[in-house]
């Protein structure tokens, strides 16, 4: 049997696709989705959302960014408010692929997919980010902290479509973001850690810290978080940080890497992000 | 599904699924075999074509996604940059000459690539040319040769 194919002309359109079939892929740049496409069973259909002119803007308006879900990485990089306000985002992008993937993939993509190696959802979580969730019987707004249920899980109804990545504005003046892999570019990353803080002068305040491929979701590891809340950072301050990271995360070991890597990595990036603060500051 | 595309300035109208991947599409149906295969997941950058002039991993695009843009692969990269007589862009002769090749697998992608990159910079540091082609994978040449030639064709002034 072929797959059918939709491609939807409005959002309204997408919505009424998706409520009638459930059972089709919803697509976006492909990036994801095309790879080994050969060697799974065709399928039964696919609601194409690649290049809907509803879902490709990015606007910044009162407090908040908004990203539409399938803005693509190329466009993600030219947005001055994404440069300006959102760099760990920024970055982030830069590293995912190489030109010809930052020409498709897109964030909607990313958080739909939902890989635990899924390079911006760290940096999502790191940014408060708030997920617009559509649907012909209207439109929802999910903390994109709460949309990941477990691997590959998350709150997506069978319905929905996901509309739009918001950004709160002003975004925290401390953003951070790194990533290991094998190579620079074009390179699936073994960890990520993303994380944010606001405050004047010294002290971190509203600190959050986030990391990928070291669970089966992108995770907030809260129990960090509270340790750097209020803190001054400080070389002890991010020895304790290597230690609190080494109770909050049971990373595996698996082809990309191996567990003590992938926690050692995790916790001199976390380390970084307080000791980049004290370089800042001498 | 039928689907109509437009392959180096030609209408092409294939019989295809709607999610084979370009790459098969342009291979096996429109017989454009100079764009190659290497990984087919996305990592490797030899199946890079033009999609609108932007370079695209050709093995991760669901053909039905390109009807009514325009498709530049390997075969038709000279004429689209004006050098349809000659055959070659002088990008694509800088790679021969300074031997920014061995196998050729890579070749085609990389030249699509670094011919997108000197049409919107047509002065790139070798940082730059480097950064440009990182999604380009050569395990023949070290690499070296293929920033020569990029950076010799753009300090020719023509691409």
């Amino acid at each position: 049997m072929s797959t059918a194919y939709l491609k939807p002309a409005s959002l309204e359109d997408a919505y009424t696709a998706r409520a009638e079939h459930p059972d089709y892929v919803l697509l976006a740049g492909g990036t994801d989705y095309m790879v080994g496409i050969l060697h799974r069973p065709a399928p039964v259909g696919v609601i194409d959302l690649f290049g809907l002119s509803a879902l490709t803007g990015i606007e910044a308006g009162e407090g908040v960014l908004r990203i539409g879900a399938a803005a693509t990485y190329a466009v993600v990089l030219t947005d001055a408010t994404v440069s300006e306000s959102f760099p760990s985002l920024r970055t982030c992008v830069s590293e995912i692929g190489a030109t010809q993937i930052q020409a498709r993939g897109t964030l909607g993509g990313n958080i739909g997919t939902s890989s635990p190696v899924g390079d911006t959802l760290p940096v999502l979580l790191a940014l408060d980010a708030i997920l617009e969730l559509g649907s012909s019987r209207g439109t929802r707004k999910v903390a994109y902290a709460e949309f990941c249920t477990g691997y590959r899980q998350t709150l997506l109804k069978e319905d929905e479509v996901i509309v739009a990545i918001e950004l709160p504005l002003p975004s925290p003046g401390v953003q951070f973001w790194r990533k290991v892999g094998t190579r620079k570019a074009q390179a699936i990353s073994k960890v990520m850690v993303a994380a944010s803080a606001r405050g004047s002068g010294e002290t971190l305040t509203d600190v959050r810290l986030a990391m990928g491929a070291v669970a089966d979701r992108p995770i907030r590891l809260g129990a960090v978080e509270a340790l750097l809340e209020g803190q001054v950072p400080s070389l002890e301050l991010a020895e304790q940080v290597r230690a609190a990271v080494a109770d909050a995360i049971t990373p595996i070991s698996d082809l990309r890497s191996t567990a003590p890597y992938r926690l050692r990595s995790a916790q001199n990036l976390a380390a970084r992000f307080v000791l980049q603060r004290v370089e800042a500051q001498a | 599904m039928k689907i109509e595309l437009q392959v180096n300035g030609e209408t092409r109208v294939v019989e295809a699924s709607p999610i084979a991947r370009l790459l098969d599409v342009l291979r096996e149906e429109i017989h454009l075999t100079g764009t190659k295969e290497g990984c087919g997941e996305g990592e490797c950058g030899a199946c890079t074509i033009l999609i609108d002039g932007e370079p695209v991993n050709s093995c991760l695009v669901p053909v039905a996604q390109v009807q009514g843009c325009e498709l530049t692969t390997i075969e038709g990269l000279a004429a689209s940059c004006g050098y349809a007589e000659a055959g070659a862009t002088p990008l694509q002769t800088a790679i021969v000459e300074w031997g920014g090749t061995q196998c050729g697998i890579c070749t085609p992608g990389i030249a699509v690539c670094a011919q997108a990159l000197l049409r919107d910079e047509p002065a790139p540091s070798r940082a730059r040319i480097r950064e440009a082609l990182a999604g380009n994978l050569c395990r023949c040449t070290g690499y070296q040769l293929i920033v020569d030639a990029v950076a010799a064709a753009a300090e020719g002034g023509q691409s």
